[in-house]
């Protein structure tokens, strides 16, 4: 994965700007940020401490080269996509959008910061659901709940159990998917020649090899 | 009776392009007719406390213009009139005007009976509905033509008798209706104008819900001595002096969801009624400008530099994000400054929202085929032929270039009634 990040480096010599144009999910619209700071004011996560940049300072940081202060930024991992910022951008700027993007990307190449949170949920919850074609919410939450450690996982469990048993009550919890029962895709095998496909599309339209 | 051929030039719009084009027209010895919607000429110009860049009252600035409009007999002006159709091709237009009942004739000699004998109020549209007037009113104290109006909802009840038997002139003419008349023209000055941009629109700013959200044309009337509190700058929601005043800029400009284009004038508005508080209040007045960039167009960075070394007035650099509403009634503003990245929660007494111009008549609107830009003005088209826009019914612009641009427009009008009278010799 390092290999990837020192290949795009190389490929753009320095052209940050250029690179997340060329590789991140709507990256193309960086160039149209006038640095008016709407949409850091009206960001709900801002007074977290881990929101080390808001986004009209990633856009400069990215036109400025700053290239490993972007990608291993924690600042992307921390949107809620809330789409207050896009939808009150004077330029119509899709930054929810393009903060996936980058975040994404860096991802993709091995820069993203080690144990994010929102990366490990991410990763969870797609391995999870692309396994039957539907969420296994038992395992789920166990793999969430165990993230750091056997005692921490039961003390968030014990903390969620009155949720957890009115859920089951109103059957929207089967506790059989902890063995492997519970809910899954008819044709299981015809969602991963889906995915597969998607994955191939998607490739050939950014112009990779799968 | 109003007398037009196809070498008269009608210019549609009373406000300073439009008085501007008329003038330049008739100056050089052409026939004009003046239009204008509202029952006094001056449009936006006269609702201005002051103007940059000399700071002038329109008291003076006008005045000159109405001087020579008096002095020139081949100007005629019709008030409270509307252009309704268009036919007809450059040189020999036909146009429909509407022309309203105001219900006083030219006995008129504004002695201010009438007001006296009036019971009912109705909205001041002059002071953007911030104050009430009597249903029979003279618009405002330099009105031109000098004449009161009469509110319609009086007609046909006993205040309106009233008001006309105070009248010892006999100018009071409560029959009056409403009449479209058919003006002959060979070239059209299209000079509607502008309007201030809605500021409810914007929601997160909530104008019209927070009283002490106000736009910028409004604090103009606020601060002007013949305005609704007499020049004083008071805040609508308690009557407190307002001390603290916030400005913020680009509200609806420069903006995909609201208007696209920079407005151009706001920057220096805003610039311009920090002087209002500074005069107020002296050093215990303060100001905030909250700004993308600083435009003042021009030759005025001077003014902008002036105001910058004001200690008590500061910029901050920022699109605000939103306001809301302290318990005492101050709006307080939220946003992140982007000079350092600091976020901020600042209260103010009362927070100006420098709102942008949009044409009053946009292009499609014109009852004739006028090529206009993405934002409705009205644009310079060979297809437009006869007819020609002037001032910010073409382009968003301060008085000083709405001048220019009209006697520009004045020129190419000029030009065309000349063609026909060429023609018919």
């Amino acid at each position: 994965m390092s290999d990837m990040n020192q290949q795009m480096a190389a490929k753009y010599q320095g052209n940050f700007l250029k690179e997340i144009e060329e590789q991140a999910e709507t990256g193309e619209w960086v160039k149209m940020c006038m640095q008016c700071g709407v949409c850091s004011g009206s960001c709900p996560t801002n007074f977290h401490p881990g929101w080390e940049h808001p986004p009209q300072e990633i856009f400069m940081m990215i036109r400025a080269g700053k290239r490993e202060e972007v990608l291993s930024s924690q600042s992307m991992w921390m949107c809620v996509s809330c789409y207050n910022c896009y939808v009150r951008c004077p330029r119509k700027v899709p930054i929810t959008h393009i903060m996936h993007g980058i975040a994404e990307y860096a991802y993709r190449i091995g820069r993203a910061p080690k144990n994010q949170p929102t990366l490990h949920l991410s990763q969870t919850f797609w391995n999870n659901a692309t396994k039957t074609g539907r969420v296994n919410e038992v395992q789920l939450t166990q793999t969430l709940y165990f993230k750091d450690g056997i005692a921490s996982g039961i003390k968030k469990a014990m903390a969620m159990q009155d949720v957890a048993l009115g859920l089951v009550k109103a059957g929207r919890l089967n506790l059989m998917e902890a063995i492997g029962g519970g809910h899954k895709c008819k044709d299981i095998k015809g969602i991963h020649a889906m995915l597969a496909k998607a994955k191939e599309l998607e490739a050939q339209r950014k112009g990779r090899a799968a | 009776m109003t007398v037009a051929t196809n070498q008269t030039i009608l210019v549609v719009g009373g406000g300073i392009a439009g008085m501007t084009a008329a003038l330049e027209a008739a100056e050089t010895g052409k026939q004009v007719v003046l239009v204008e919607k509202n029952p006094y000429l001056g449009g936006r110009t006269v609702q201005l406390y002051r103007y940059f860049p000399k700071m002038c009252h329109p008291t003076c600035g006008l005045e000159i213009n109405l001087r020579r409009l008096k002095a020139n007999p081949r100007i005629q002006v019709l008030t409270m009139a509307e252009v309704t159709g268009i036919s007809g091709d450059k040189g020999n237009y036909s146009v429909n005007v509407k022309l309203a009942p105001r219900f006083v004739n030219e006995n008129c000699t504004a002695c201010g009976e009438c007001n006296k004998a009036a019971t009912s109020e109705i909205d001041d549209a002059f002071n953007y509905d911030l104050g009430k007037v009597k249903a029979a009113y003279l618009p405002n104290d330099m009105a031109y033509p000098q004449r009161y109006v009469i509110d319609p909802s009086v007609v046909g009840t006993a205040e309106g008798q009233a008001i006309k038997a105070a009248c010892k002139y006999g100018a009071v003419d409560l029959d009056m209706k409403e009449e479209v008349v058919t003006l002959n023209a060979g070239a059209i000055v299209w000079a509607t104008g502008w309007q201030p941009y809605d500021a409810a629109k914007i929601t997160p700013y909530r104008y019209g819900e927070f009283k002490n959200v106000i736009t910028n044309v409004e604090f103009e009337r606020l601060a002007d001595p013949h305005g609704p509190t007499g020049g004083k700058i008071l805040r609508p929601s308690d009557g407190k002096e307002a001390k603290n005043v916030a400005f913020i800029q680009c509200a609806g400009s420069r903006d995909e969801n609201h208007l696209r284009h920079c407005s151009r004038f706001c920057c220096m508005a805003s610039l311009k009624q920090t002087r209002y508080v500074q005069e107020a209040f002296g050093d215990a007045g303060k100001s905030t400008i909250y700004y993308i960039d600083i435009r003042a167009i021009d030759r005025f960075e001077d003014f902008y530099q002036e105001v910058k070394a004001n200690p008590n007035v500061s910029f901050v650099k920022s699109k605000v994000a939103r306001i809301s509403e302290d318990k005492n009634g101050d709006p307080r503003l939220w946003g992140v400054n982007t000079e350092g990245y600091k976020r901020y929660s600042e209260p103010h007494d009362l927070v100006v929202l420098a709102v942008g111009m949009e044409p009053s008549v946009k292009n499609v609107a014109i009852p004739a085929e006028v090529m206009g830009d993405s934002s409705g003005f009205v644009m310079a088209d060979p297809s437009n032929a006869g007819i020609f826009g002037a001032g910010c019914a073409t382009n968003a612009l301060d008085v000083n270039r709405a001048v220019q641009s009209a006697t520009a427009a004045a020129l190419r009008a000029v030009q065309v009634v000349n063609q026909v009278a060429r023609a018919e010799a």
